[in-house]
């Protein structure tokens, strides 16, 4: 389906580009070489500027200096469709395709085999079910794209992008909602389009993933090239000093035993609550200073367990006590009465005021416990948002700015900084490092750890067992919608926990886990 | 986004001025005022108090839109509310008559914040239910007649004076002095933005997102309710038919020329009630132009497409890149 | 009234259902549009008293401004067999299948107030209507006698844009208007037959003729739109009915009222007794056989201050105006 290009030749050729937003300069003078059949990371924090460079490779935004050629010819793309027309294509994070649409329509849309004006459904279903069998994917392709999971979508995406004969084809954090068994799928299928002489550029934040897939790496920090190495020759710590400019230890520090000795108060403790059909009822006490992890595969009953906790969903039977007294959890407004908070898992939908400033979004919990009556001031606000801004290292450092144009690890700092400014007595933490880079990572475990020293209560979720491993008291291993198994001091380490959660389905853990 | 934020009202002021030198234009006289029976006469002045109705259906208008939602029924609760006034005011005194007519407005909101806010039916559907049969309750008030009164306190909230201003206009400043201290002296603005930018999130973080929906709605449906009051005193009588007809409509224009998103989130109180005098401004225009009446409609959808336009951010975008060319090629 | 209105389709049948079995009168079925201004109320009141004076059994049926009511109305009275069915139509085409039904049960049909498609002449009796062309040459004929020799420059607040009775009478006012050189229709514009647009257009009329002084008098298509022009005439100083002459169409009770305090000079009635005239052609067909014209004109009559308006006002003002 490909011409083979030259192999001497660069498939995909930036030469200095710059981009700047008002003042802030994006992109500043940045190459990258992308040859055919080969798979290329791009790396960086979060800001580095990879998301700029692919929006403007793309011309989804216009460039202020620099040059794009495909192939050795010169493009310069003004759109999304222009760049898939000239042989790129962007698969982003959040498909970009149409959920409500069937399989087979978003693969052809807008080109939909047609016949005296009518779309032939029949035809298009054919084509489109050879097409995904080329990449082993046997499907419906009747059923809406919605009804399939992510990684299906995004195999569709990919599909419909080869199939318009790109040739350069651009993954943004492709894995970051996949289980480990699609992304094997996904690697191979890669694989085979690199095969076919299609350049892949691969975003991830998953070193692992990194090193697994990809020939070579480019690395950005703060809108400039820092460098570009084949990836078998660029050690692990190398790669992170390149990406942070400073060292780092490269996994965090398992934790210290703080206040092992001390006899931690209770802070909440839930008797027997659950909900029918939702999670089975539960015991679980919560002390200050602790942090208890939850933990088990997706659809386990983590953030329905979190849900139930914070009160964003009622339960249906046992007990919730809050310092000994008991209390009743109805609704968010009580769980935010009775000091807790939420960060939940969906940052987008769930979490920030995309429109308000990030001012307003830190300002925004406090103000509804606070009620109508007691507005806080434009200086107090102020105050507030400066004060987060500067503890959580919020960037940029603009509290004025809508939060919706921050990256993804500054949004989840606004929203913890959204909780803290309500002095609570427990957060309950869904996935907090869930698709944000290794510093921001590293950032918020350490601030995990920090407000537990202050005598929080902390409630987290993830799925990375390393870290739940590494901040956690406690850990609660959930399966089936029912919690399983508590582990405590010595006894929590990823072998146990893997242990728990696989101590009957044991082959579904080990493909998720190992 | 952030790039607009210093411009916001911008357009507005400048749609307004425009609109202006228009009417001076095709009117001489346009902006001549005199003292006539203790009360100020002149163009300036019927835009003003023509504006008012729309003015105070656009104050609760614009907080519904900034939560996402619509509410279609202003022009019938008017209706409603007007009959109600007239047909109470010849016997009772002006506090009753007042008292009876907001709290039916209020009443029309808590339905329609109830279906919204409570039942979570999509604010179109819920508020077209009262559109349609308010103008039926308003008729059955009236008996389909034009109910008439001759109480001269309820028609000096019409047609009085204070200080030479009508009496309609001083009111209608003193819902946008009042609904923007409610609004911007608590904490309401925000949490209603909070709201209609992002529901769920408002929730989690603890905003009675109901309430505040309920709230709006109670809100619109009281500034609907004056806005009737005011109509009938200034016709002396309650015509259940005609009063407030279509100007839902005007007041969503009003909302949407003044910057405020059908999508929710950021709202402009004075945009809003800027975006009436537009509109009003405009309608004023046309009639003393002497303009065929035929051209009145084509008139008014191409100033107000040209408003919008005017706002769009695509547009403005142009206008960058035109100035950025000039530049580059001296 | 309008409670019947509401509850007007359950009602009409229970009607139908409960038919009076005295063969001597005469049953009518009345399809009515519905009750969307003052005066097809006092058409409905009028009615039932025209019926009630002829020892006639009117029944009517509130269509809600909805065809398929009216239809359906129509199809119950002629499942019920009356003598003879009116039909105020709400729109003037979509017809032709139901008055054919009706003709073939022999049932004859009347048109009240609006005619229809000219394509269903032969399947209705006649149409008793106004002539609104008529109205406005009234209108205009008197203010021409009025005002006599002198210049005159007259406002105009016309009805809806495009609704034919608008259109209509401005068209017989120009014309009579024409002969006269003095008049002069200096500003017209749309107040939708509404008391506050009404107002709303005299304002601006007055701004833009210096004050009202350049006016001399004004029409309006309907007395609504003249009750809230005579409002903003007052307030703007002006005394309506001396300083500026006021005309208009329809004689709705209010109007009467205005006159009685000097502020109106003349209306020109659009009767409300449609059914009178109607009644009178049925049972004339009915007894003697006689077929009578297509078109019954009603009489559009001239009021003035000269017409003792107190007395009209209080005959008119329980009419349901």
């Amino acid at each position: 389906m490909q011409n083979s290009p030259d192999p001497a030749l660069p498939l995909l050729e930036v030469r200095g580009i710059s981009k700047s937003f008002g003042a802030v300069r994006a992109l500043q003078e940045v190459d990258f070489t992308l040859r055919a059949g080969e798979i290329h990371a791009l790396l960086g924090e979060n800001g580095a500027g990879k998301s700029t460079l692919i929006k403007v490779v793309t011309g989804v935004f216009p460039r202020d200096a620099g040059i794009v050629r495909i192939g050795g010819e010169e493009v310069a793309p003004r759109s999304a469709k222009a760049a898939l027309a000239a042989g790129i294509a962007t698969v982003y994070q959040e498909v970009n395709l149409l959920p409500n649409l069937s399989v087979a329509q978003n693969l052809f849309l807008d080109r939909q085999p047609m016949r005296f004006g009518i779309v032939r459904e029949g035809e298009m279903r054919r084509r489109a079910k050879a097409l995904l069998a080329e990449f082993g994917l046997d499907i419906d392709v009747a059923a809406p794209l919605s009804s399939y999971s992510v990684a299906v979508q995004h195999v569709t995406a990919i599909a419909r992008a080869v199939d318009l004969s790109a040739r350069v084809l651009i993954l943004d954090e492709p894995t970051a909602s996949l289980d480990r068994h699609e992304v094997e799928i996904l690697f191979g299928i890669m694989r085979q389009l690199a095969k076919r002489g299609i350049g892949i550029v691969f975003v991830s934040h998953f070193l692992d993933q990194v090193y697994e897939i990809s020939d070579r790496i480019t690395v950005l920090r703060n809108g400039r090239l820092v460098g570009e190495r084949e990836t078998a020759s660029l050690p692990r710590l190398e790669l992170i000093r390149l990406m942070l400019g400073r060292e780092l230890a490269e996994t965090t520090s398992a934790r210290a035993s703080v206040g092992e000795h001390k006899v931690r108060e209770i802070c909440a403790s839930f008797e027997n609550y659950g909900k029918a059909g939702y999670v089975a009822p539960f015991n679980l006490e919560l002390r200050h200073g602790e942090v208890v992890g939850l933990a088990g595969l997706l659809g386990s009953g983590r953030t329905e367990t979190a849900r139930l906790v914070f009160g964003a969903e009622r339960a249906d039977g046992g007990k919730a006590r809050v310092e000994g007294a008991p209390v009743r959890l109805q609704s968010p407004r009580d769980g935010v009465r009775h000091g807790f908070g939420y960060c939940p898992e969906e940052r987008k939908t769930d979490g920030i005021v995309a429109e308000l400033t990030v001012r307003e979004n830190i300002v925004l919990a406090l103000q509804a416990k606070r009620g109508l009556h007691r507005p806080l001031s434009r200086r107090e606000q102020d105050e507030l948002a400066r004060r987060y801004v500067k503890m959580l290292d919020i960037r940029p450092p603009d509290p004025e700015r809508p939060v919706g144009l921050l990256s993804g690890g500054n949004q989840q700092k606004v929203l913890l900084a959204r909780w803290l400014a309500t002095s609570p007595r427990l957060l309950v933490l869904d996935e907090p490092t869930r698709g944000i880079d290794v510093g921001a990572h590293a950032e918020i475990i350490r601030l995990i750890r920090e407000l537990c020293d202050d005598g929080l209560s902390l409630l987290v979720i993830s799925s990375e067992l390393d870290e739940i491993v590494t901040y956690s008291d406690r850990v609660v291993v959930l399966r089936d919608r029912a919690h399983i198994e508590e582990l405590a001091g010595e006894a929590i380490d990823v072998g146990n926990i893997l242990a728990a959660i696989a101590a009957d389905s044991v082959a579904v853990a080990l493909e998720a886990h190992t | 986004m952030t790039a607009l934020l210093p411009r916001r009202g911008l357009a507005q002021i400048l749609a307004l001025i425009v609109i202006l030198a228009v009417d001076r234009v095709v009117s001489p006289q346009f902006f001549d005022l005199r003292l006539q029976d203790g009360r100020l006469f002149g163009s300036l002045i019927d835009v003003l108090n023509r504006g008012t109705p729309v003015a105070l259906l656009s104050l609760g208008m614009v907080l519904v839109i900034a939560t996402r939602g619509i509410d279609l029924s202003v022009g019938a609760v008017m209706a409603i509310c007007g009959a109600i006034a007239a047909s109470l005011a010849d016997t009772h005194s002006l506090a009753v008559v007042l008292a009876a007519a907001l709290g039916a407005g209020l009443i029309c909101g808590l339905w329609n914040g109830f279906l919204v806010a409570v039942l979570g039916m999509q604010p179109i559907v819920a508020t077209l239910i009262l559109m349609v049969a308010g103008r039926g309750i308003a008729q059955l008030i009236t008996e389909g007649r034009i109910v008439t009164f001759s109480s001269p306190d309820l028609v000096w909230l019409g047609n009085g004076s204070v200080l030479g201003l009508p009496v309609p206009v001083v009111i209608a400043l003193g819902m946008l002095i009042l609904t923007g201290a409610v609004v911007r002296g608590s904490a309401l603005g925000l949490l209603i933005e909070a709201t209609g930018g992002n529901a769920r999130a408002s929730e989690l973080a603890g905003v009675g997102t109901r309430a505040m929906i309920l709230s709006v709605y109670v809100w619109c449906g009281v500034c609907a309710a004056l806005a009737g009051v005011i109509a009938a005193a200034d016709i002396m009588g309650a015509d259940a038919n005609n009063a407030g007809l279509w100007l839902e409509l005007d007041a969503i224009l009003a909302v949407v020329i003044g910057g405020t998103s059908l999508f929710g989130g950021r709202f402009s109180l004075v945009l809003a009630v800027l975006g009436a005098l537009i509109i009003q401004t405009m309608n004023t225009g046309i009639l003393l132009s002497g303009y065929p009446p035929e051209f009145n409609l084509l008139v008014k959808a191409v100033v107000v497409l040209t408003v919008l336009l005017l706002q769009s951010p695509k547009l403005t975008g142009f206008a960058g890149i035109a100035a950025r060319l000039r530049r580059t090629k001296p | 009234m309008i409670l019947k209105a509401l509850f007007a389709a359950s009602a009409t049948a229970a009607l139908l259902l409960a038919l009076p079995a005295n063969a001597a009168e005469l049953t009518i079925g009345f399809s009515q549009i519905g009750s969307e201004s003052g005066w097809r109320a006092a058409e409905t009141s009028v009615s039932k008293q025209e019926a009630t004076k002829r020892k006639v059994n009117l029944k009517i049926a509130d269509a809600q401004q909805k065809q398929e009511n009216q239809i359906k109305a129509i199809r119950s009275f002629i499942a019920q067999n009356v003598d003879a069915i009116f039909l105020a139509p709400v729109v003037s085409t979509g017809w032709d299948s139901v008055l054919k039904e009706a003709k073939e049960a022999k049932i004859p049909v009347v048109l009240l107030d609006r005619d229809i498609d000219p394509s269903g002449k032969e399947l209705y009796l006649t149409a008793v209507t106004s002539d609104s062309v008529h109205e406005g040459e009234v209108a205009g004929d008197w203010l021409a006698k009025t005002v006599g020799a002198k210049a005159c420059n007259i406002v105009e607040l016309q009805g809806t844009v495009g609704a034919s009775v608008a259109t209509n009478r401005k068209k017989g006012f120009d014309t009579a208007i024409a002969k006269h050189a003095n008049l002069k229709v200096v500003r017209s514009q749309t107040g939708d037959f509404t008391r506050a647009k009404g107002k709303e257009v005299m304002e601006s009329f007055i701004k833009a003729e210096g004050g009202g002084k350049n006016i001399c008098a004004v029409y309006a298509h309907n007395d609504d739109m003249m009750v809230g022009a005579i409002q903003a005439m007052k307030e703007a100083g002006l005394k309506p009915g001396k300083d500026i002459l006021t005309v208009s169409i329809d004689a709705v009770p209010d109007i009467f009222k205005a006159m009685v305090a000097g502020e109106a000079n003349a209306t020109v009635e659009l009767t409300p007794n449609m059914a009178g005239p109607a009644l009178d052609a049925v049972a004339a067909f009915k007894g003697k056989g006689t077929v009578p014209p297509k078109w019954i004109q009603t009489e559009s009559k001239l009021y003035t201050a000269a017409d003792d308006p107190q007395k009209i006002y209080d005959s008119k003002k329980g009419l349901g105006y």
